[in-house]
């Protein structure tokens, strides 16, 4: 199973959910990331996220192969979109299935950080005032005014 | 020396294209970052970006080969 995607269509947390099922699970625990409508006091009408897939993949990858190394888990997935989102889609998803909850709820926490930190996605804000603006990590415009 | 190079998010705005082949005697990423910043007017510092290689990340003082594909990585903001 690949367990890092790039997806330019809607996330479906079901069917992502259904690959991390295992007899061996007691715990499921899930993240999502929505797009929401407004960032440093101004309101977002839609988002663009933009990725280096080929590098995306491979860091994505790598991330999930550290989490499993990291934690006590069946099975762990991400998925985030790229393109062009409206308010309340899943921006990102991560699922992790394993046999106690703590182990479940860290990896989930450490996946969604490091995919934040390090996978090759930019996301560009488009704002109601018809201006757009690339971001940093701390959600701060890469260009102020 | 014949490289392509990939741009995204502000560096694409900046460079108004995706993609273009660059023509240079330089052989290192961070030469040819400055050199690019002249030409395009890059608003960020090397010292914010992360380099990638041939689709892997690579060191600021790499040799480079003919051919390669550049990319100067902005700071990211997935999720």
């Amino acid at each position: 199973m690949k367990q890092f995607l790039l997806c330019p269509d809607v996330l479906d947390p079901q069917q992502l959910a259904q690959k991390l099922s295992s007899d061996r699970a007691g715990a499921f625990v899930s993240f999502e990331g929505r797009v929401r409508n407004r960032n440093n006091h101004r309101v977002v009408q839609r988002l663009e996220y933009q990725a280096y897939a080929a590098l995306a993949e491979i860091e994505g990858a790598r991330i999930l192969m550290e989490a499993s190394e990291k934690f006590a888990i069946e099975h762990a997935c991400c998925a985030h979109r790229v393109g062009t989102l409206a308010i309340g889609d899943i921006a990102v998803w991560v699922g992790v299935s394993s046999a106690h909850r703590d182990a479940a709820f860290a990896c989930c926490r450490y996946i969604i950080d490091e995919v934040k930190l390090r996978v090759p996605i930019w996301k560009n804000e488009h704002y109601a005032d018809g201006e757009s603006g690339w971001l940093h990590p701390d959600n701060t415009p890469v260009d102020p005014g | 020396m014949k490289y392509t190079l990939r741009y995204f998010a502000s560096l694409a705005d900046q460079a108004g294209c995706a993609e273009e082949t660059w023509e240079t005697a330089l052989s290192e990423p961070r030469a040819l970052y400055a050199e690019l910043r002249a030409r395009h007017g890059f608003t960020l510092d090397a010292s914010r970006l992360r380099v990638a290689v041939n689709g892997e990340f690579a060191d600021w003082h790499l040799a480079l080969a003919d051919g390669d594909e550049i990319v100067f990585l902005p700071p990211v903001s997935g999720g």
